[in-house]
């Protein structure tokens, strides 16, 4: 049986309230921590466990926090980012609404390994009812001695906010999650400076996502080796993937990463195998901004070995004929879904999404988005297809964040491997549009294009 | 004395240049000149926080520095990337810079309307020298434009939010005269727009200033629209005793009358001193004014085209011809 060190205790009756979830081991690692260790210790047993961060880019986490710059009399944050608005991803709601004391035990934990005194939890507005249960939680916990002054009488203290944000996907890109939280608008910031250097209110700064924070608990409780020991290679212990699509069992799982993709699919212990008996068609393992595998691709790699639930196996064969593992947001498409119709729509939404700032992605997405409904809609011409490659091939890696990479990718690998589709589409826009999924009654092409 | 602080080394298209440590790339090549100066739609020197956004200015860096020559993987905006000792840059001399500037000029000009003819910046617009440069000659956007109404903000400035290339410069300018916010960006993305939110009329003794800095017709000084294309006026360098500014300003004359007054602009289309509102909007009789003598234009522009004596660039004028 896999090992759960998230959700292990997630469907025991009342966890989210402060007695059972002690009760259950909580705030160990706290105990742990602020009675028996330095916050080097910490770190280093971070470092030790290879925890790797599951917002999306993978960038190892003890590393992360040793780079935080420590100048004599400058206060320095931590940020948790719960702003999870990336179409396909809603793991860390579901951490949250659960157990909402093991990231508030994260976040006292790493904050005292950062050395902060004030930390954030920037959660996106839409999740209100979860930032009532944080608040609730939190409240718990001060009333606990568990956050406040001279926590637990450690002489440690912290002091945990909520805020939320007001509806904008791009207020998950840490810096663009920094200026939100002072105040302002939303727009990424350029870096350098880093936030490790100059964060919020310019003191230094560390942006980790909720399932990161939450992983330190374990980290913490167990030691980093022993979290190590689990996975594969670089990509150690344990992840959340939320599964969605036409799978037989959609919802949000916990993982010992290096399992098989074919296992993850196809096993009554995940995702259950497809739903209706169809074939698959296509699977976006890491969420919206991740290239999507075309079938020959998800299961084994293009040199035929087996592919593997882990940051390298899923980005084997780059991007020519890999993904990425990215936020963990595993999309399934059966063979009736429409690829140009989910290009489309992801597309749809990075220009509603996109800051602006920037020219190639604040005009490039609404471009792409145009032309592909076109296409979708019947009124496509073969040069589109020629031209979508180059509108994405003009943002990626043009641009201030990563935003502008996350709508390029997408697009260019659809068309990298379901180029028939896109032509398809252009040939018989009257029989493609009959075939969409969803379209087939309401709307006939005549509608359509009246 | 303190010793004076060694210089970095640096090579751009195969020239070389000596400059402080803390120097941006596109600095550096403003100090070489010519075909070394990368364009900037969004950067202005003199406007702290500027620069970044429009992207026309992206390089390739095909060596690090002397301690880790690695090139960097991606472009990068020369005007907020700072220098490192022995780096090497490609402007002009990469194809990859020369393609990504070409697309980003093509994003540029989806949106904004190809009606130069009418528009009064038209002849010292920057994305107009821009899109001759590096513009392709015929556009592949087959979607409608986004349009906006006209605004007055204030008494003597008009927006045209449909020209706008959000590059922001503006909206340093404002933040940067005053200590209160009452013009910014409103709404997100390709709907995002220039405000003085609920119409704030902006009053600063210095706003008329985002006329200067604003690269595209987009702001635009009320007491001149359109009494006359600029190639028909004739720029004079005048001054004038201001108790609120330097009073140093450009007066640009139709015969006798000074049909408008602006901030004087370097080569590279940036004032270095404000002008107050007062030199700007009302002193419109020569006799306000000391002549000292007719404005040199550097910049190679279409203005350049009528009366001045650079060379015309070569390339098919792409916005005439929509
Ligand atoms: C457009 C955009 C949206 C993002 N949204 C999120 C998000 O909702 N949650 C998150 O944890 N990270 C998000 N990220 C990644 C963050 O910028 C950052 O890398 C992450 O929070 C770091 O945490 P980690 O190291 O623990 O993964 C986003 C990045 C971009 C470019
Ligand atoms: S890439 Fe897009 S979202 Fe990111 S800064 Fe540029 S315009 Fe904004
Ligand atoms: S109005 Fe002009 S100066 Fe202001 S953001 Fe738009 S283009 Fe730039
Ligand atoms: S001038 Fe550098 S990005 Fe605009």
């Amino acid at each position: 049986m896999a090992r759960k060190l998230l959700l292990e205790h997630a469907q025991v009756e009342g966890i989210h309230t402060y007695d059972v979830y002690r009760k259950n081991g909580g705030y160990k690692a706290v105990e742990k921590a602020l009675k028996s260790m330095s916050p080097e210790d910490v770190v280093e047993e971070v470092k030790k466990s290879g925890l790797r961060g599951r917002g999306g880019a993978g960038f190892p986490t003890g590393m992360k926090w040793s780079f935080i710059a420590k100048p004599e009399g400058v206060p320095r944050h931590l940020l948790c980012n719960a702003d999870e608005s990336e179409p396909g991803t809603f793991k860390d709601r579901y951490l949250m609404e659960k157990i909402p004391h093991l990231l508030i035990e994260g976040m006292i934990v790493s904050s005292y390994a950062l050395g902060c005194n004030s930390s954030y939890i920037y959660i996106r507005g839409e999740y209100m009812y979860v930032l009532q249960i944080l608040e609730r939680a939190i409240a718990e916990a001060y009333a606990n001695g568990w956050l406040g002054k001279n926590i637990q009488g450690s002489g440690y203290d912290l002091d945990l906010h909520v805020s939320p944000g007001a509806g904008a996907y791009i207020c998950g890109e840490e810096t663009a999650l920094i200026e939100s939280l002072e105040g302002k608008r939303g727009n990424p910031r350029m870096k350098p400076p880093f936030p490790a250097v100059q964060g919020l209110w310019a003191r230094p700064t560390v942006v980790n996502n909720v399932e990161t924070i939450a992983a330190v608990v374990p980290i913490v409780n167990e030691g980093g080796d022993s979290y190590a020991a689990i996975g594969v290679g670089k990509s150690t212990g344990t992840k959340l993937i939320s599964a969605s699509g036409n799978i037989n069992k959609p919802g949000v799982y916990e993982i010992e990463l290096g399992v098989s993709v074919e296992e993850f699919i196809y096993s009554d212990q995940y995702c259950g195998g497809m739903k209706n008996g169809k074939r698959i068609k296509a699977c976006v393992p890491g969420g919206s901004s991740v290239p999507i595998l075309p079938h020959y691709l998800i299961t084994k790699t293009a040199a035929g070995e087996s592919r593997l639930m882990t940051y390298e196996s899923l980005a084997d064969g780059g991007f020519a004929s890999g993904s990425m593992l990215g936020s963990g947001g595993f999309i399934v498409y059966d063979e009736d879904q429409c690829i140009v119709r989910n290009t489309w729509n992801f597309s749809r939404f990075y220009h509603h999404e996109s800051c602006g700032q920037c020219s190639p992605c604040r005009e490039g997405t609404g471009w792409m988005e145009k032309v592909l409904h076109r296409l979708e809609y019947g009124h496509g011409k073969m040069e589109d297809i020629d031209l979508l490659w180059d509108i994405q091939r003009q943002i990626e890696g043009n641009t201030i964040c990563p935003l502008g990479d996350a709508a390029a990718w997408p697009v260019a690998a659809a068309i990298r491997h379901f180029r028939e589709e896109f032509e398809w589409h252009v040939n018989e826009p009257k029989r493609c549009l009959e075939t969409n999924y969803g379209l087939v009654k309401e709307k006939t092409f005549e509608s359509v294009n009246a | 004395m303190s010793e004076a602080t060694p210089k970095f080394k640096i090579t751009i298209d195969g020239h070389t240049v000596e400059v402080d440590p803390g120097t941006t790339i596109l600095n550096a090549a403003r100090l070489l000149g010519g075909d070394s100066v990368p364009p900037a739609m969004c950067y202005y020197t003199s406007l702290k926080g500027s620069g970044g956004k429009c992207r026309t200015c992206l390089v390739e860096v095909s060596k690090g520095s002397e301690k880790d020559p690695r090139p960097m993987p991606k472009l990068v905006a020369s005007c907020s990337t700072t220098v490192m000792d022995g780096m090497e840059i490609k402007n002009k001399s990469s194809q990859r810079v020369l393609d990504a500037r070409s697309g980003v000029v093509e994003m540029l000009l989806i949106n904004h309307p190809l009606d130069c003819p009418i528009c009064d910046q038209a002849g010292e617009c920057h994305l107009q020298d821009l899109a001759y440069e590096h513009g392709k000659s015929n556009t592949r956007y087959e979607f409608e434009r986004r349009t906006f109404e006209k605004l007055d903000i204030g008494e003597y400035i008009k927006l045209h939010m449909t020209r706008c290339i959000l590059c922001y410069r503006c909206v340093y300018t404002a933040n940067q005269l005053t200590d209160k916010r009452e013009h910014g960006v409103l709404k997100r993305g390709d709907a995002a727009e220039i405000g003085t939110f609920i119409e704030n009329n902006l009053t600063n003794d210095f706003i008329g200033n985002v006329i200067d800095v604003c690269p595209v017709g987009a702001l635009t000084d009320k007491t001149f629209r359109f009494r006359s294309r600029v190639w028909y006026t004739k720029p004079m360098d005048v001054h004038r005793d201001c108790p609120t500014c330097s009073g140093k300003a450009v007066a640009w004359m139709i015969g006798d009358e000074v049909a408008r007054v602006t901030a004087r602009k370097d080569q590279f289309g940036e004032v270095k001193e404000f002008i107050c509102n007062d030199c700007r909007f009302h002193k419109k009789e020569k006799s306000d004014w000391t002549i000292e003598g007719p404005r040199h234009i550097d910049r190679t522009s279409v203005i350049s085209a009528n009366h001045y004596e650079l060379e015309i660039p070569k390339h098919t004028p792409l916005l005439n011809k929509a």
